[in-house]
């Protein structure tokens, strides 16, 4: 009844119960936090603060006290934007798609990976909303009739999809990982034995009680949701990338984004789940639960997808040649040869020449390489953007605007902060929520724990 | 509900392991007992059927409220960009919806899952009795670490049919 290949291996590490794995996962919760945790939340503090001091004065002044000029006027508040709209999207696809696919590995990440969606939304969410200028106006991107606002709002517009894609995004990603959380928010609530704790876990987890029927709807509503949050994730970034591609503008206008921008965004979005799952699986003991197949599992994730967004670099060079329009074939020369040929490159080594290491067996399970690769991913994933974005509007079609961006420190304060802010937010999770999924990891605890298939293999399968 | 001056008296057992759960509730519904509740830790695969519920149909609720949402996000389009106020907006045609559908199409894919999504999560949330601050459903706090539970109204004889099939705790409340 429990039977699972030998040849695959162990998911759950050592010999665990169910109890055992509802202790590892409260431990963080109901024990102090280390001192190294406190000494991360304290710097990461600092920097959202940091962050929010340069949006006041960013907000009082007037959105000129970034770089912008009139020739570059999206730069690095678009390149945030998109980055950690990137980010978010490995979250769902390993919560959403790989459960549709019944890849078991995920249950032991998707908690952590979803929390890290949301956070990264949130930062995204930041920029467009504070390169609006005027934010006591963001209310005039909701559909609300023309005496609150200006006009309707234009749904023939980018933006305007965008606004949809990010809130549906958000809003479905909350309560996605809120209806997987409320059961295990219910285990801390019955251990509970400080008074204030056990109501506040309470309140959490809504009254669950694990009844049959339950549980029975939990399954048809996380695979529902599921379901929907698959095409979603995919048109968040298509709807993204779409803010370029309909544009008119050499190095944007192209078919290609879409699919590029995806295959991007679980790129980057892969590298920094494993970014914070090193730390958490350390920090936290949970090395039995995510362990070395589930980090090497993620790097061919990184290298498959690194590898398709090589080629799309590629095929946007050709496609620029192909195409005998002159100004778009200037602006990838310009890219790779002009003024920032330092940032075309950076972006072509960590994004296409990094992840090739991943085809050895030995880096990609040595914790310390792949943790350097997936900040390094990061990098160049940034500068992507960065490229897309600037080098394709700092030289346009009218040579006397051209001009070249730096960002002011105003620029590098509100992007310092948003990391900051985002550290801040899943150092909270991880000290206060179930960093495992743990009612759906104990589903697989008799096929998939080392135990129990050693047990399975030393006495045969007689059932 | 049942109004009764006296409740009913219920025998509650625990067991402490899924398989053992499985084949106690197919034994207790063989020797005729109805059970009125099963409280577990995870999802037990095939508790449902051992147990003879029916599917749930929540699936189809959310296929209901997923044409709900793409019909709010036609007349939405429809009202604002051709109706109500129209505009040549970069030259796209503006017409009739038909021919401005095309650019419409991020908007009632988003609108879809957004109205498909929330108000399953909110079905969920009230056919399961689920809200912020509401009592523990379950009796018993071992129930979501590593014990399952079997709740049935007490009958003759039932101590044993649960005895036997390997309950490591029976109380009747």
């Amino acid at each position: 009844m429990h039977y699972e290949s030998p040849v695959r291996q162990p998911l759950i590490l050592g010999d665990k119960s169910y109890n055992q794995i509802t202790e590892d996962v409260v431990r963080p919760i109901e024990n102090a936090a280390p001192r190294s945790w406190w000494v991360v939340f304290s710097i990461a503090l600092v920097m959202f603060l940091w962050g929010v001091g340069s949006l006041a004065y960013t907000v009082g002044t007037g959105i000129g006290v970034w770089g912008l000029n009139k020739t570059v006027g999206w730069a690095w508040d678009i390149t945030n934007f998109v980055w950690w709209v990137g980010i978010g999207h490995a979250g769902t696809l390993i919560s959403a798609v790989l459960l549709l696919f019944r890849q078991r590995w995920r249950m032991a990440i998707n908690r952590s990976a979803e929390a890290m969606t949301i956070f990264s939304v949130i930062q995204a969410g930041l920029f467009p909303v504070f390169h609006m200028g005027r934010v006591w106006m963001a209310y005039w991107v909701l559909p609300i009739p023309n005496q609150f606002g200006s006009l309707w709002v234009n749904f023939n517009s980018p933006l305007l999809w965008d606004v949809f894609a990010i809130s549906t995004y958000l809003t479905v990603s909350v309560v996605f990982w809120y209806v997987g959380l409320i059961p295990d928010f219910a285990m801390v609530r019955d251990r509970a034995v400080n008074p204030v704790q056990k109501h506040i876990y309470k309140v959490l987890s809504f009254g669950w009680g694990g009844k049959a029927k339950a549980w029975q709807r939990f399954e048809e509503v996380s695979l529902v949701l599921a379901g929907l949050a698959t095409p979603l994730v995919l048109s968040v970034h298509t709807i993204v990338s779409m803010d370029f591609a309909t544009s008119v503008i050499p190095g944007w206008h192209t078919t290609i984004f879409p699919p590029y921008f995806v295959a991007g965004a679980i790129f980057s979005g892969f590298a920094m789940v494993q970014t914070l799952l090193l730390i958490v699986r350390k920090v936290f003991k949970m090395e039995d639960y995510i362990t070395i197949q589930h980090i090497e599992m993620m790097n061919i994730i990184i290298m498959v997808t690194g590898s398709i967004v090589g080629v799309a670099y590629i095929t946007e060079l050709f496609i620029a040649w192909y195409s005998g329009v002159e100004y778009e074939q200037y602006a990838f020369l310009n890219r790779a040869t002009g003024p920032y040929w330092w940032a075309y490159w950076s972006m072509m080594t960590c994004n296409v020449f990094s992840p090739q290491f991943m085809w050895f067996k030995k880096l990609r399970t040595n914790l310390v390489f792949t943790f350097v690769i997936s900040i390094v991913v990061n990098i160049g994933m940034w500068f992507e953007r960065f490229v897309i974005i600037v080098t394709s509007l700092h030289r346009d079609y009218l040579p006397s605007s051209w001009s070249m961006f730096s960002p002011s420190f105003v620029d590098v304060g509100i992007f310092v902060g948003t990391i900051g802010f985002f550290f801040v937010l899943f150092l909270l999770y991880a000290r206060t929520f179930p960093v495992i999924a743990q009612a759906e990891l104990k589903t697989i605890l008799k096929t998939s724990g080392e135990a129990q298939k050693k047990h399975h293999s030393d006495h045969g399968a007689h059932h | 509900m049942a109004h009764t001056t006296e409740p009913t008296p219920v025998v509650r057992a625990l067991y402490h392991d899924d398989d053992v759960l499985i084949s106690a509730v197919k034994e207790i519904r063989a020797a005729g007992y109805k059970i009125s509740e099963v409280y577990t830790p995870f999802p037990v695969h095939g508790l449902d059927k051992a147990m003879g519920l029916k599917e749930t149909r929540i699936a189809m609720a959310a296929f209901m409220y997923g044409v709900l949402g793409l019909t709010v996000a036609v007349t939405l389009t429809w009202f604002m960009m051709i109706s109500d106020w129209p505009q040549n907006i970069g030259g796209k045609p503006n017409l009739n919806w038909g021919m401005n559908m095309p650019a419409f199409v991020p908007i009632l894919f988003e609108l879809t899952v957004f109205f498909a999504a929330h108000l399953m999560v909110w079905t969920y949330l009230i056919i399961n009795g689920l809200y912020p601050g509401a009592d523990a459903q379950n009796p018993d706090p071992r129930t979501t670490d590593d014990y399952f539970m079997v709740e049935l109204p007490a009958a003759d004889g039932l101590v044993d049919v649960l005895k036997k099939s390997g309950a490591v705790e029976i109380a009747e409340a």
